[in-house]
């Protein structure tokens, strides 16, 4: 009885009894989660907070300007905003712009920032409000975009789908994606080994204004402090005694009085007896002295004392506050960080840097702010630079500095930061590239994946495994089978389904709750506290905030406290036992996802709350505020205990899983049956989703693209996931059910090769739309000319227009509906052949002259015109887009791939009549060579044709969900009320020969995906066509009308095999053969004839050799090398 | 429990299915490979033997049982109805005006698949290749030309799309027949034109129009499945059930359950329940009984090699026994055509 008590605690017999009740329907939580999360949900947010709050800390930080001409002057900024998204009608004239009509237009979607100013002009003060300074790109479906919070048929009036996710920019026309960076955390102490395996700690401490890394190292035995700043390493005794702290005691007492750390320590405080420092005078001189100096011009001029004593405040762990050079909280954390790498030498428990809790995830809102604070303190410097210039010089008008604030250069360097991608931002040396992708919109789930993909910082080239591997701590936060394959395998990572990324939020009521809750202040302490067992040091998003006596209540109060919805839901707590430490976190970027709490071993959530939910009573806000779900982010998750089923909840348990397919991504969950596959297959599916054709959005006729794929009659799966239906899968779907017989045929199915049924392409099966589009603008230029475009040219005799102009309207530009084939016109435009202003004094011609510069269609195949577009852009010049289509059947060589990774090009197409059929008259739509199981090993697919059959036979859909969904055993019984055979093996009868096959097959609908990849893209050959100028050989690639190369290692055959006449046809004579006249007297080139060194002819003979080998001779020449060639006859 | 059969006689006349595959698939009654049978080809023999049952027929559907012929021979009359008997299918759209949301080419498909009820057997093949315009012998001209509008007569809060607009569905009853030349005399009573009025081809908003003309011609399945005459036409063999010793009760019960409804019964014999097979044709040979280890020693399916139940569903141009009996027609023709081939090759020598 005793040892029960022991482990159920005080619980009462009858509580003990009570099953643990399954909440059967608690994946409902998930839609009302996404209902106000979102899948994007990150980037909104995280934008918001960036246009709302960030925005005003950064003007705040930023605030006053003054001159040093003038001390009277300043500016002050009083209020900044950001406004709705408009374009410029006129000038001064806006209107409120859509991001459909960005798109359409070319233009970018962005919003005015205005600013309320104060400032002098000569001795009167003045106030303006609303002065813009710049545009900011929005985020669609933020809080300033147009779409918020209006309903779907408000989004069609927009011209705009209402299942597009946003959390994208419009730049340029271009749908541009800020790409979830991650980092490892800043602020944070990380113990580490280096390559010798020597133990140290660094911190890379970041605030507003600087970034700073600081490192502590151990070199035979004694510890340093290692900087940028610092010429050398500065002995830790030192330092502290710079900061104040001169008695070797109190030193001792901060880092730990046990043994063995006194023990490691020692030999660094005799480091300091052994320089002669004693006093803190000492100690600074001798930091000073170690200062690289580098700017440090302008401002007054400093002692070595106070550079050291400036840089130990404000540059080595910048993140630290120091208040009049108060060092206590720094030297605590030094002293920390000191023993932290004792601790660890000992028995080698170093802090992984893989691990998920360490990393923070920067996301669009935190990266703009980067990049406006930049723009905006350039902005400001270069106003005081005007402002210093004109003021000593004396004018009629007095200086009036709001005619000085230019807008365009925080508009463009916004607008090119978004559509390059490069960020470079000076203030912290960060030069990043690739930080914004194009928003793919090949099918609606890479749209949707692309908005959930994360890019880490790391070298891709490094063949490190470490970063790349899969963490157990990244459970339930990321798809863990979503990567790509290749390089950036592990590195570019996705966001499962319910993690959800948190934002900077203020710390200022936390602390003072914590100092509430018994947490004692650092600047109290005297040191010897923090090395007692029972004590555990608090920190706050990496900062020392104090110590706490009784941590256990400290830690259920605050998440009592948070359950109560006192404290904002995201702010997490969690202990590190052998550290002893206490960690606070309210910082942006972690990841965290909602979990069910579990009280007494009963989950929370019951089945009436349930019941509510799905009855619209309750929303998932409710629930996080009635403490029945609560968030938790990586580090928490390790403090709790989380059971993945109800049955799996025993006394300890903290928490409950709320659905466990939730871990697989948005890609990862369009896969039904993904736990009965091998995981590479579930990868292979999560690129290939991506590629699949189908419907992009509910606006997509009215996008004109530059390429986009649809889907003639797109299907929904048979079987589908609940993450299809979360994602609205079903509505935007990327594929067709086809009935697929895996068996062997032909032989044409060899190497993954599917054969299909020409009847069923006949029918709309596979057959997809090609869009592209053509795009001209007509500008004006400066010398007052512009492009005109030109009606068809007619032929003299017939009074017809000229067959390249056969498509032509009257206005020059093609009409909709007609058929376009290679070389003919779009549009005919022309262009003044001048077009710079003439020079001053030469004559211009009185009628400009004009040249043809037509937009041609290029094409192996014929195009039919969708539309034409006529509009300007934002620069005002006329903007002509034209949209092509192009319908195409699948033929042999198109790639299709069913939902497990399991691709194939089509490798025959057999009438129908060939075709194999089952009793009931059913012939195949795609047969499948069943060598494509046994290596692959996808069970899934082999269920997801049963469901598939059983589904079909039944009338209903039928669920693939990971870890769940439709038991097979369930479906066979379907299929044998159906009467069919249990195992989905059909009797089929041969079409060719009309006898049955030996085998039953294994027969049912599969959803199949047609991939972008199509022969028709893709084939090319070439007889003879164009060479490069340069070299005269072939040129490159199809787009090129390019050769096919003999490349290095064929050409090894053809030598290996000795066929040398071969290889000189191949390399030389249908490549760059040349006729070249050679002197045999002095081995150079001549030229027709004749040598031009020895002025003669008689030595000269002619003879062929590659352009290429020539063009080497020529160039080694002109670098003052002479290539001589040595003839011979050959017979001698 | 019937008579076990001989074991060359099941070789040679059944097909039977065992747990993991079918065995004796193929015809093995070649003159001189069984002895003390003679299988050399006989006329007479074959009109004993060979039957014809029609079991079931309506508008659009048949189903016969075919008996006593050679797989090839009934494959050969299923892969002509798929694929060789002509139909009638619009072939030409010339599209004047398609103001609305669906793509020219799209539409063009969707209308090719419509069934057209005119009878090919009355008109002739256009000539393949040549530009020129049909005529009344070998064309069938349709119009759709529609365009929607808004009904006056909405209600002002109506959102229905039915309610709020005319004609913003066009089906296939828009299709209407243009006669050429003598056709509407000929024809005064074919009423040609699409079979289904029902199909829908495309949807309208106000302000929207179709201004189309299509061409039908006749056509092979084989060239594109739109002048296939039937949805489908296949053929099964007829199951065939022995029980190799009696089965009764909860056994007998089982064994009913495996199978289809009506195949096995249960009769009262001495006051036991004995199974018995009473129409084995019902069956969907699911096998489901092999998966009973019990059982599965106790029944020997099988199928007739030589019965054929024949379905043939038309798309309703042409009734499903007219197709029988012109894809009969063709295989006939292509007989011909091979003789006098033969003879003419024997004529040359």
């Amino acid at each position: 009885m005793d040892l029960l008590k022991e482990d159920f605690g005080d619980l009462s017999p009858q509580q003990l009894a009570a099953p643990v009740d399954t909440v059967e329907e608690k994946w409902k939580l998930l839609p009302a989660f996404l209902k106000i999360k979102g899948l994007v949900k990150q980037h909104i947010d995280s934008f918001n907070y960036f246009i709302n709050v960030e925005i005003k800390k950064i003007m705040k930080a930023n605030e006053k300007i003054t001159s040093d001409a003038d001390p009277m002057w300043y500016l002050k900024y009083l209020n900044i905003y950001v406004g709705m998204p408009d374009v410029e009608e006129s000038f001064n004239v806006t209107r409120p712009v859509s991001p459909h009509e960005c798109r359409l237009r070319d233009m970018t979607y962005s919003a005015p920032i205005t600013v309320d100013i104060e400032y002098t002009r000569g001795s009167q003060r003045i106030i303006r409000n609303a002065l813009p300074i710049g545009r900011m790109p929005i985020m669609l479906r933020s809080s300033n975009c147009v779409l918020s919070g209006k309903t779907p048929m408000e989004f069609s009036k927009l011209n705009e789908c209402p299942l597009d996710p946003g959390g994208y920019f419009i730049v340029k026309g271009q749908e541009k994606v800020i790409l979830i960076q991650e980092q490892l955390s800043k602020n944070r102490i990380i113990v580490e080994q280096d390559r010798k395996g020597a133990v140290g700690a660094s911190v890379t401490s970041s605030t507003h204004e600087k970034k700073s890394r600081t490192n502590m190292i151990v070199k035979q035995g004694r510890f340093y402090l290692k900087h940028n700043t610092l010429s050398e390493d500065a002995p830790i005794g030192i330092i502290f005694k710079a900061m104040g702290v001169e008695s070797d005691q109190e030193i001792v007492q901060m880092i730990g009085t046990e043994e063995h750390v006194m023990a490691a320590f020692a030999p660094s405080l005799e480091e300091c007896q052994k320089a002669q420092i004693f006093t803190q005078t000492q100690a600074l001189k001798y930091i000073g002295n170690k200062v690289r100096r580098q700017r440090m011009w302008g401002g007054p001029k400093k002692t070595k004392m106070e550079e050291a004593r400036e840089l130990l405040a404000s540059t080595i762990l910048t993140h630290v506050p120091v208040k009049e050079f108060n060092f206590r909280a720094k030297c605590i954390y030094l002293a920390v960080m000191v023993r932290r790498v004792i601790l660890a030498q000992g028995n080698n428990k170093v802090d992984d840097r893989d691990y998920y809790g360490n990393k923070r995830l920067e996301l669009a809102g935190q990266l703009l702010s980067l990049l406006f604070e930049d723009l905006f303190k350039k902005f400001n410097s270069e106003l005081k630079k005007i402002a210093d210039q004109i003021i000593p010089k004396q004018r009629a008008a007095q200086f009036d500095v709001v005619k000085h604030m230019r807008q365009d250069q925080i508009t463009n360097g916004m607008v090119n930061a978004i559509s390059t991608g490069n960020w470079s931002l000076k203030r912290f040396k960060m030069d990043r590239q690739g930080v914004t992708q194009v928003l793919s919109r090949l099918s609606f789930i890479s749209a949707l994946g692309m908005m959930t993909r994360i890019s880490s910082q790391f070298e891709k080239t490094r063949k490190v495994s470490g970063p790349r591997s899969l963490q157990p701590s990244q459970w339930g936060m990321l798809c863990p089978s979503d990567t790509p394959e290749g390089e950036a395998c592990g590195l570019v990572k996705n966001l499962a389904l319910m993690t959800h990324i948190t934002t900077d939020m203020e710390d200022g009521p936390i602390i003072k709750l914590a100092f509430n809750l018994g947490v004692e202040d650092v600047n109290l302490l005297c040191g010897e506290e923090l090395s007692y067992p029972s004590v555990f040091l608090v920190f706050l998003n990496g900062n020392i905030l104090g110590v706490i006596r009784d941590h256990h209540k400290l830690i259920n109060t605050f998440r009592l406290m948070r359950r109560a919805g006192f404290i904002n839901e995201f702010v997490s707590i969690s202990t590190n036992v052998t550290d002893r430490c206490v960690y606070i976190s309210s910082d942006g970027g972690r990841l965290c996802r909602p979990y069910i709490i579990v009280k007494n071993g009963q989950p929370a959530v019951k089945n009436k709350h349930i019941e509510e939910l799905s009855q619209g009573y309750r929303s998932f806000e409710d629930f996080l505020h009635e403490g029945l779900v609560e968030y938790l982010d990586v580090n928490e998750e390790n403090d709790c205990s989380i059971a993945l089923y109800e049955h799996m909840i025993t006394k300890d348990t903290t928490h409950l899983e709320i659905e466990p397919f939730t871990l697989l991504g948005v890609c990862a969950g369009l896969i039904p049956y993904p736990h009965h596959n091998q995981s590479p297959r579930n990868t292979y599916q999560c690129a290939m989703g991506k590629q699949a054709m189908g419907t992009i959005g509910y606006n997509q006729r009215n996008r004109i693209d530059t390429l986009m794929y649809l889907l003639a009659y797109p299907q929904r799966p048979m079987v589908k996931t609940k993450t299809i239906e979360l994602i609205d899968f079903e509505k935007l779907p990327a594929g067709q059910n086809a009935t697929v017989a895996v068996m062997s045929y032909s032989g044409y199915d060899i190497e993954d090769a599917l054969v299909l049924n020409k009847a069923s392409l006949d029918r709309g099966f596979g057959r997809c739309l090609v869009y592209k589009n053509a795009k001209c603008t007509l500008r004006r230029y400066t010398n007052q000319t512009f492009d005109k475009v030109m009606g068809p040219m007619l032929d003299a005799e017939t009074r017809k227009p000229i067959w390249r102009h056969s498509i032509l309207d009257a206005d020059g530009i093609c009409s909709p509906g007609e058929r376009v084939e290679n070389k003919q016109v779009l549009v005919n435009k022309s262009m003044p052949t001048v077009t710079q202003t003439p020079l001053e004094g030469s004559t211009q011609p009185s009628q400009p002259q004009y040249r043809d510069v037509p937009i041609t269609y290029k094409g192996s195949t014929d195009s039919y015109i969708e539309k034409v577009m006529i509009s300007s852009n934002a620069e005002d010049a006329f903007l002509v887009k034209i949209l092509l289509r192009q319908t195409r059947r699948p033929e042999i060589g198109d790639k299709f791939s069913s939902r497990h990774g399991q691709k194939g090009v089509c490798g025959l197409i057999v009438p129908q009549e060939d075709m194999p059929f089952c009793d009931s008259g059913i012939c195949p739509d795609i047969i499948m060579n069943p060598h494509g199981y046994p290596s692959r090993m996808t069970v899934g697919k082999l269920i997801e044709l049963l469901a598939g059959k059983a589904g079909v036979l039944d009338g209903r859909f039928h669920y693939g969900t990971a870890f769940g969904g439709s038991k097979v055993k369930d479906v066979c019984e379907d299929l044998i009320r159906y009467g069919y055979n249990y195992q989905g093996k059909d009797f089929v009868t041969s079409g060719i020969t009309g006898e049955p096959l030996e085998a039953y097959i294994y027969f049912g609908p599969v959803y199949y995906q047609k991939l972008k990849h199509m022969v028709l893209d893709k084939m090319h050959a070439r007889a003879r066509g164009p060479r490069a100028v340069l070299t005269r050989q072939p040129t490159e690639g199809r787009s090129r009308d390019g050769g096919l190369r003999l490349g290095e290692m064929e050409r090894d055959c053809l030598i290996g095999y000795g066929a040398s006449m071969l290889l000189l046809e191949r390399l030389m004579i249908s490549s760059d053969a040349f006729e070249v006249d050679v002197c045999g007297q002095c081995g150079l080139l001549g030229y027709s004839g004749w040598c031009h060194y020895c002025k003669s002819s008689c030595h000269v003979s002619s003879l062929r050799i590659p352009y290429a080998c020539k063009l080497l001779f020529q160039e080694l020449q002109s670098m003052n090398i002479v290539p001589r060639l040595k003839l011979s006859r050959y017979n001698e | 429990m019937a008579v076990p059969m001989s074991n060359v006689d099941e070789i040679r006349d059944r097909v039977i299915l065992g747990e993991f595959g079918v065995k004796n698939v193929h015809s093995t009654d070649f003159p001189g490979n069984y002895p003390g049978y003679d299988d050399t080809w006989d006329l007479k023999k074959f009109k004993k033997n060979f039957r014809l049952d029609v079991v079931h027929m309506d508008e659009n559907t048949l189903e016969f049982d075919m008996v006593g012929i050679d797989a090839a021979i009934a494959n050969a009359f299923r892969r002509i109805l798929l694929a060789e008997v002509p139909t009638i299918a619009v072939e030409k759209v010339f599209i004047y005006n398609n103001t609305s949301i669906i793509q020219d080419e799209i539409l063009a498909h969707r209308l090719g698949l419509v069934p057209i009820k005119a009878d090919p057997r009355l008109f002739e093949y256009r000539n393949t290749g040549g530009e020129e315009e049909g005529t009344e012998i070998d064309t069938v001209q349709l119009q759709l030309k529609i365009k929607c509008t808004r009904n006056p007569r909405a209600s002002k809060d109506a959102s229905d799309p039915k309610e709020l607009y005319l004609n913003h569905m066009v089906y296939s009853r828009d299709m209407k027949w243009v006669p050429i030349g003598n056709q509407a005399d000929v024809f005064a009573d074919a009423n040609i034109g699409p079979v289904h009025g029902d199909i829908l081809l495309a949807q309208l908003r106000p302000g929207q129009e179709l201004d189309i003309v299509m061409h039908c011609v006749k056509g092979l399945g084989k060239d594109h499945a739109k002048f296939s005459p039937v949805a489908t036409a296949s053929y099964r063999l007829l199951p065939d059930i022995t029980l190799l010793q009696t089965i009764e009760g909860e056994k007998a019960e089982r064994l009913k359950r495996c199978f289809s409804p009506g195949v096995i019964e249960l009769e009262d014999v001495d006051g036991k329940k004995v199974a018995k097979v009473v129409n084995s044709r019902l069956d969907t040979c699911s096998r489901e009984v092999l998966r009973h280890d019990d059982l599965k020693s106790l029944v020997k399916l099988g199928r007739v090699r030589d019965h054929f139940i024949f379905s043939v569903e038309s798309t309703g141009i042409l009734p499903p026994d007219v197709l029988v009996s012109e894809a009969v027609n063709v295989l006939i023709a292509k007989c011909q055509k091979f003789l006098s081939e033969l003879d003419s090759v024997a004529e040359m020598e």
